[in-house]
């Protein structure tokens, strides 16, 4: 058998570069996943399509137009409807710690803010795919 | 009928993403699910796009892919990406170009790293297709990095090739002369919108001149500004033309038998290497590497003296 961990990262909302999502995904490719790369501009529809036909285990987004607290919710409830909701949400952004606790409550994983070592990242996954990954949806 | 099946069957996307995980997860239960999937087939015709990286080869499909479904297609796509030799993790960023085309209920898009394959398209890749094909694409694309030798793997599991350039690989003329024009029914000059596109097309024709098409497909060479979705209509029709001479000649039936022997025999090989190494154990192979080390005897010598060693066992009649 030959499984990698399988991550989709992207970038929704309409703000303009992905020098911070392509960073993310070159550190989880260096540490042996395979992300499926989805670049800018995606609704919660796409990235949700994207993460079903790629089969991934992980969706890692990076929100930094301070729409954290529509897109995370949405994606999570987009995921459960296509009997996804097994799959490990996370992602990154500007967002407060009151706002990293409402979407805990509502399924989203860890959120990391600017500046983040990409290795804390990768340990995250890792340590979350250990516990989780490969159960059945 | 395994359950998964039938949800692949009845075109559930998810069932099928799972199904795809476990063939190029190479679990156990995968063969199972092909053996039944594989009935299911239609033959949908395999299009196969090779290239260096940054040729336009998913922007090319993307355009592809709108003129299939403008036919009423149904198009599943393949895009196959390197596996980092260094930690087996890959980016695949095929889907960059394909987004307007992502959430079309008739498309069904998987990316694929190349894993432990040599060449660039995942020694799993050709499973995939089948799986798409039961699944209901009855078009399905197959987009792989051409870097030398992988190319062959593309024309091997596809009905037909594109190959596509662009003008500034003005030193590929030399590739192609190494391995490209064997493999190309269709050669596209793509960023056609740059300087040197109609010099690549004269070089790229007059290369092909030289040799003699009788009786076989001369691979036309067309230009695309895949960007702008300039040329993509002239390369569907090629495709076409192509799929009904081959038809027609029966150069289809004869390369899906070479394709499926190939595929039979690689299996083979892999299974056979599997269950030596289990029977056998590594022992075995380490005492043959010491003796080849020892300059008792060459690889080659060792290789073949297992072998017929081998043979022997599994052609003594049984006690
Ligand atoms: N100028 C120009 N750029 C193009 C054309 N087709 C694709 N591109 C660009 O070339 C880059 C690589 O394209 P992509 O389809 O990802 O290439 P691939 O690596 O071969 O799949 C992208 O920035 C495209 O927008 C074209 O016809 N003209
Ligand atoms: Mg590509």
């Amino acid at each position: 058998m030959d499984r990698r961990i399988r991550v989709l990262v992207g970038k929704p909302g309409l703000d303009g570069h992905d020098r911070g999502a392509k960073v993310v995904a070159a550190a989880l490719r260096d540490a042996g996943m395979e992300v499926i790369y989805t670049g800018l501009h995606q609704t919660p529809e796409m990235i949700v399509e994207a993460a079903v036909q790629e089969d991934v285990d992980v969706v890692a987004l990076s929100v930094l137009s301070g729409a954290h607290l529509t897109v995370f919710p949405r994606v999570r409830a987009l995921l459960e409807e296509r009997g996804a909701g097994h799959k490990l949400l996370t992602g990154g952004g500007i967002i407060p710690d009151e706002d990293i606790e409402m979407l805990k409550q509502k399924g989203v994983g860890r959120l990391f803010g600017p500046g983040t070592n990409t290795s804390d990242i990768v340990e995250y996954i890792r340590e979350w795919a250990r516990t989780h990954a490969h159960s059945e949806g | 009928m395994d359950p998964l099946v039938e949800r692949v069957l009845q075109g559930e996307k998810s069932a099928l993403a799972r199904v795809i995980s476990r063939i190029e997860n190479r679990e156990p239960q995968a063969v199972a699910l092909l053996d039944e999937l594989f009935l299911h087939q239609k033959a949908a015709p395999r299009i196969g796009v090779t290239g260096p990286p940054g040729a336009g080869k998913s922007t090319l499909v993307t355009g592809l892919i709108r003129i299939l479904r403008e036919q009423g297609h149904r198009v599943g796509v393949v895009a196959v990406d390197p596996t980092s030799p260094f930690s087996g993790g890959a980016v695949l960023g095929d889907r960059v170009r394909m987004n307007e085309v992502a959430l079309d209920p008739g498309v069904f898009i998987r990316s694929m790293a190349t894993r432990g394959s040599l060449g660039g398209l995942a020694s799993t890749s050709r499973e995939v297709c089948e799986a798409l094909d039961a699944f209901g694409s009855d078009r399905i694309l197959l987009e792989t990095v051409g870097v030398g030798q992988s190319e062959l793997d593309v024309a091997q599991a596809a009905d037909s090739t594109v190959v596509v350039v662009v003008p500034e690989s003005g030193d590929s003329v030399q590739a192609l002369k190494a391995g490209l024009m064997e493999i190309a029914d269709i050669f596209v000059v793509n960023k056609a919108d740059r300087e040197g596109a109609d010099r690549m097309v004269h070089d790229l024709e007059s290369a092909l001149s030289l040799k003699n098409w009788k009786d076989r497909w001369k691979p036309p060479v067309l230009k695309t500004v895949a960007s702008r979705g300039e040329g993509i209509r002239e390369v569907n029709e090629a495709l076409e033309r192509h799929a009904a001479w081959q038809l027609e000649t029966g150069q289809l039936s004869h390369r899906r038998r070479e394709s499926v022997g190939a595929r039979i025999l690689e299996l083979t090989r892999e299974a056979v290497t599997r269950a030596v190494l289990a029977k056998a154990g590594r022992p075995e192979l380490e005492a043959r590497v010491d003796a080849v080390l020892k300059g008792v005897e060459s690889p080659y010598r060792a290789a073949e003296r297992w072998a017929a060693e081998l043979l022997d066992t599994a052609n003594a009649p049984s006690p």
